[in-house]
């Protein structure tokens, strides 16, 4: 049995339904994202677990012990906030021994557990310091090491990077897998940011207007999404309106297409097929390799990546190549032929 | 540039002369009870008064417990109001405005009315019940203040997520607001407490029409019949005022790492404050 259980989890403000029908489990010591648009629902469920909302419907389970309607200061989770929440009357060394107190530890052993914890973050040196008189970045790893500091059973963590500078963001998030990963800890992360979703967890539950559309591993759904909001909200995504020609046989822009997969679509059904940036190429690569024709619009150069706008009647097309530093590109206004491959096609519902 | 600094200090000129003038008139006054000479007399004459040294202990008692009351009133509410009931914050903002509305002597006809003799709870029959209903008539007048200081230092730190997080380390609701909420609006209560308190001291209303020897209907009294020294009493109890405030005010940022709340009132608020 999974250590964190949602079953059928539902919530109700007033007359909108904002989580309907969320299922989920979490194993013990998996690092899970939550990843979505703002308004979907992910807080909320990250609140639910926390026990700051009662679900309306559906029940939570954690280590076997149902806590649906447990108060929140009895499910001993651990969680940091997006806003830090450090307490501004106390300094680092009262924050983290905070909930130790609270437990009821006695004093000699809330000194070592604090300093293990001030360790584990690396700020041993900053314990007298006062929230006012750190950084974000430096607050937000006070505000993990408080929530580990009485050994939870689970840690949530609702957006804790997004008010951080982006290489603080990166490295903090590197230092929250490597925590995680040495405690052992399940993790819950609330991100609307899919890179740092996909970096960070071993699992992606994404979500769109209170469900949950795929949960799986971020290469899965990154390369199998599984509807068409996962596939638009997870990377980019150039989209083709589509129909079945023939069984096995899909037509879209002006190509008659054999689909490598099976499917089950009805003849003369629209669908959408999607091809990713990365897999369209102004190269021929292989025999096999399908081509469309399009008129060049606009390059811009992102470092690694270059990328070009190409129109293909009427639509416009994003395709990324890598910069390899020589190679020329095609100047704006010229004809090209855009490659790719009949695999790389990905075919979702409308 | 030159031009633009002295207008703001010619304000500041106007102001302290507007403000300052009586004051120094006072003081001056106070000073001339002998004939051709500045003395203290007025002072020594009151503070050998017995009755005086009675009517300021017997109205800072009251003022105290009119802030111990309100406190306890005042921070749960607003705290509640902010974490749990946001939308009716206007309604418990205008509530506490009311006392504003209602002049006092409305109020304390109110209050013996409603604990008179006859009454379910007949306050006004006892010695204590009366100083009890005292105390909470101050509190009722200073509640505009005592719930806007706290209510401005509650809005300055984020007390829903500061209340989650003590919640998921296991803190319980009481202990949230002793141990994190609390701390962090401390100087806002001192603020508020020093408003209750000058506000109460020198109250007269209703400390006259309940009969109660206070501080205030004692200066009437002193000034209906003496001329110097309800001066001396009016800037001793000025002083008085400014000292508590200083103490206040000590004792509220003594422990590094607090807050330092400013509060801030609207216009038509400040001129009320004594």
């Amino acid at each position: 049995m999974s250590y964190l259980t949602l079953e059928k989890v539902g919530k109700i403000f007033g007359s909108s339904s904002v989580v309907s029908d969320f299922d989920l489990a979490v194993e013990r010591g998996e690092f899970v994202s939550v990843l979505g648009p703002s308004g979907c629902g992910k807080t909320t469920v990250l609140r639910m677990v926390a026990g700051f909302e009662r679900p309306s419907f559906g029940s939570i389970r954690i280590g076997g012990e149902d806590v649906t309607v447990q108060p929140a200061n009895r499910r001993r989770i651990g969680m940091v906030f997006q806003a830090y929440a450090l307490f501004p009357n106390m300094n680092v060394r009262d924050n983290v021994a905070f909930g130790l107190k609270v437990a009821g530890m006695d004093r000699r052993a809330i000194a070592g557990r604090v300093e293990e914890m001030l360790s584990l973050i690396s700020l041993g040196h900053l314990a007298e310091r006062y929230p006012y008189q750190l950084s974000g970045g430096q607050q937000q790893r006070v505000a993990l090491a408080r929530a580990l500091a009485p050994r939870p059973k689970l840690l949530l963590l609702d957006e804790p990077l997004s008010a951080l500078d982006a290489k603080i963001r990166v490295s903090l998030r590197e230092d929250i897998r490597r925590i995680q990963r040495e405690l052992a800890i399940t993790t819950l992360f609330v991100t609307h940011d899919q890179e740092e979703a996909l970096s960070i967890a071993d699992r992606v539950v994404v979500m769109h207007r209170g469900r949950a559309d795929q949960i799986a591993s971020p290469l899965e759904i990154y390369n199998r999404p599984a509807t068409r909001f996962v596939a638009e909200f997870v990377g980019t995504l150039n989209l083709f309106d589509a129909e079945m020609a023939q069984p096995g046989v899909l037509r879209f822009a002006g190509l008659n297409v054999e689909t490598p997969m099976a499917l089950t679509c009805r003849a003369d059904e629209k669908i959408v097929v999607g091809l990713r940036p990365e897999t369209l190429s102004l190269e021929r690569r292989t025999e096999d390799d399908l081509s469309v024709t399009g008129t060049m619009l606009s390059t811009s150069f992102l470092g690694a990546v270059i990328r070009a706008q190409i129109d293909v009647d009427g639509r416009v097309i994003r395709l990324d190549m890598l910069n390899r530093g020589a190679g020329r590109l095609p100047p704006i206004g010229e004809t090209v032929e855009l490659r790719f491959s009949k695999h790389d096609l990905l075919v979702l519902s409308n | 540039m030159k031009r633009i600094a002295f207008v703001p200090a010619a304000v500041a000129v106007v102001a302290a002369i507007f403000f300052l003038g009586p004051l120094v008139a006072t003081f001056d006054f106070s000073l001339r009870m002998v004939r051709g000479d500045l003395t203290l007399e007025a002072y020594r004459s009151v503070l050998s008064s017995e009755v005086f040294l009675g009517a300021l202990a017997f109205s800072s008692a009251a003022s105290l417990a009119a802030i111990v009351l309100g406190a306890l009133l005042v921070v749960p509410t607003a705290y509640w109001v902010r974490l749990k009931l946001p939308r009716l914050r206007s309604l418990v903002e205008f509530v506490s405005l009311m006392p504003l509305i209602i002049p006092p002597v409305v109020l304390v006809f109110g209050f013996i009315r409603v604990y008179g003799s006859s009454s379910v709870l007949p306050l006004t029959t006892s010695e204590v019940g009366i100083n009890l209903l005292l105390v909470i008539g101050y509190v009722t007048l200073s509640l505009p203040y005592m719930f806007r200081a706290v209510d401005n230092g509650l809005g300055v730190i984020d007390i829903v997520s500061l209340t989650e997080a003590a919640e998921s380390l296991g803190a319980s609701k009481l202990r949230t607001i002793a141990t994190v909420i609390f701390p962090n609006v401390r100087s806002a209560i001192v603020s508020g407490a020093f408003l209750t308190f000058s506000i109460s001291l020198g109250e007269f209303v209703i400390t006259s029409l309940l009969n109660r020897p206070g501080f205030g209907p004692y200066m009437v009294r002193v000034g209906q019949d003496q001329a110097y020294q309800p001066a001396a009493l009016a800037i001793m109890a000025f002083a008085f005022t400014w000292v508590c405030m200083a103490l206040m005010e000590f004792f509220a940022t003594q422990r590094p790492g607090t807050l330092k709340v400013p509060i801030r009132f609207p216009k038509f608020m400040r001129r009320n404050v004594t």
